[in-house]
């Protein structure tokens, strides 16, 4: 049976119909999914379509923000309140696939793709997922990405977090061999709040640096409640491995991610990329 | 499966079509509707041949499924003359050699269409940015930045 296509009306009714069917995936903008039926990839199955409005919120001009999950890389650059985030959604593709790609479908991407979920991560985010018939429920990021594999994780509605505390302290470095437009070798995003001139509250997140984004949690360990000075960075370069698990794919080695990834971390802490 | 109906207007005339339910704008644009100018190049979001705009933003004709333009106005490279009078991009494409065996041009003019409509004098760097997924393989690119720089500049002196 070929792929087949429903439209529903609500994300309840989508939810459901993802529980009781395995075969059943939300359509996102389709960048990933529609390049598997073009490949042959994906030969059956049914796709999901919702224009439930949820899907498309954005609720940007305050503390907590709250993004849908249909929100696209193009209305994340047009929204000025969403400026930190900008880097990571202008790291996604060329501009015709931006204003496609969701917010929604990068949760799911396959490694090295997953740029925006890395930036996301680092924001400590929370999604809110519709999973059966419960109503909706709210999971960290982290956790939803590390039951991701094992898949009936729902429908994701969308992803909310608090705004970085100031214009300095969220950084997202994207390292790609082609330019503009090109897949991670790596990403690296971190949060770095200072208070009265001490690390607290870090966040750092590595994309294509394992299966899924994942948290630094070591270079975490090594820069909370110090100041970043130059002793301070030389430390967190070398917890930066600890926990990572890149691949060798078509874009780089996995012994190559492991080698850059500490230098283009100190840059980033030390604020020489933008 | 049941083909499903879809309405919306290509080049400025509504059209109305019945299309399977995962049909991509491009086959539906190409094989469906008879216009083919856009391209079909990868299937992958690759090469950027297959860009139309999407109420005027620049869409990859193969990754969209029809049913999602449902109400939607697409442009493609077919409707950019006027009768016998090139878009100022075409006639900047013609000057500056900016094809050669043409099969990127349609989607390279789309793009930058939906560049020069958002910001009609924009800089090196955002033409470049502009066609970032636009691949060409005979120019060399230069020619189509030089191209799409005098089309700016053309209109702007137009608007002076
Ligand atoms: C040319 C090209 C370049 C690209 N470059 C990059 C890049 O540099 N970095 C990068 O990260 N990605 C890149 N991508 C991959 C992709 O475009 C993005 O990851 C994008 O954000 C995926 O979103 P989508 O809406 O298109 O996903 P879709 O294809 O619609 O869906 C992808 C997966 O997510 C699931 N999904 C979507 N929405 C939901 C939801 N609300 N709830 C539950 N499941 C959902 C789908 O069921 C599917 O399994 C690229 C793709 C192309 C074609
Ligand atoms: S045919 Fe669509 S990007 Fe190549
Ligand atoms: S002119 Fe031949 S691919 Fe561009």
């Amino acid at each position: 049976m070929p792929v087949n296509l429903r439209i529903v009306q609500g994300l309840q009714e989508a939810a459901e119909i993802l529980a009781g069917d395995r075969a059943a995936q939300m359509l996102g903008g389709g960048t990933l999914l529609v390049r598997a039926i073009n490949e042959g990839a994906m030969t059956e199955g049914t796709l999901l379509r919702t224009v439930d409005p949820v899907l498309l919120a954005i609720n940007a001009g305050g503390a907590r923000v709250e993004l849908g999950a249909g929100v696209t890389m193009a209305m994340v650059l047009a929204s000025r309140d969403l400026s930190y985030l900008h880097a990571p959604a202008r790291g996604i593709g060329g501009p015709a696939v931006r204003t496609t790609a969701t917010i929604g479908g990068n949760l799911f991407a396959a490694t090295p793709y997953g740029d925006f979920t890395t930036a996301l991560l680092a924001l400590d985010a929370v999604v809110t997922l519709h999973a059966g018939f419960g109503g909706a429920r709210a999971m960290p990021l982290e956790e939803m990405l590390a039951n991701r594999a094992r898949g009936g994780v729902g429908l994701v509605a969308s992803v909310g977090f608090n705004r970085p505390a100031g214009a300095d302290a969220f950084r997202f470095l994207k390292v790609a061999r082609v330019r503009p437009k090109g897949i991670s070798v790596l990403s690296i995003a971190v949060h770095l709040p200072q208070n009265a001139g001490r690390i607290s509250g870090v966040r750092i997140a590595y994309g294509a640096m394992g299966p899924t984004p994942l948290r630094a949690k070591a270079v975490e360990r090594v820069l909370e409640g110090r100041s970043l000075d130059a002793a301070t960075i030389a430390a967190a370069k070398t917890a930066a491995l600890e926990g990572t698990q890149p691949a060798t794919d078509a874009i780089a080695s996995e012994w190559y991610r492991r080698e850059v990834l500490p230098v283009h971390l100190g840059r980033l802490l030390a604020g020489e990329t933008s | 499966m049941a083909r499903m109906p879809v309405q919306f207007r290509l080049n400025g005339t509504d059209r109305a079509v019945f299309v399977e339910p995962v049909e991509t704008l491009l086959g539906t644009i190409r094989r469906g509707l008879g216009d083919f100018a856009p391209k079909f190049g990868c299937g992958q979001g690759t090469c950027g041949a297959c860009t139309v705009l999407v109420d005027g933003e620049p869409r990859l004709g193969c990754l969209t499924l029809s049913v999602t333009c449902e109400g939607r106005s697409i442009e493609t490279a077919s409707g950019l003359a006027d009768g016998p009078t090139l878009h100022p991009l075409q006639a900047a494409f013609m000057e500056h050699f900016a094809a050669q065996c043409g099969f990127c041009t349609p989607g390279m003019l789309m793009a930058a269409k939906a560049l020069l409509d958002r910001n009609p004098d924009p800089t090196r760097v955002e033409v470049v940015e502009a066609i970032a997924g636009n691949i060409c393989r005979c120019t060399g690119y230069e020619p189509i930045i030089n191209a799409i720089l005098a089309a700016a500049q053309q209109r702007g002196a137009r608007r002076a």
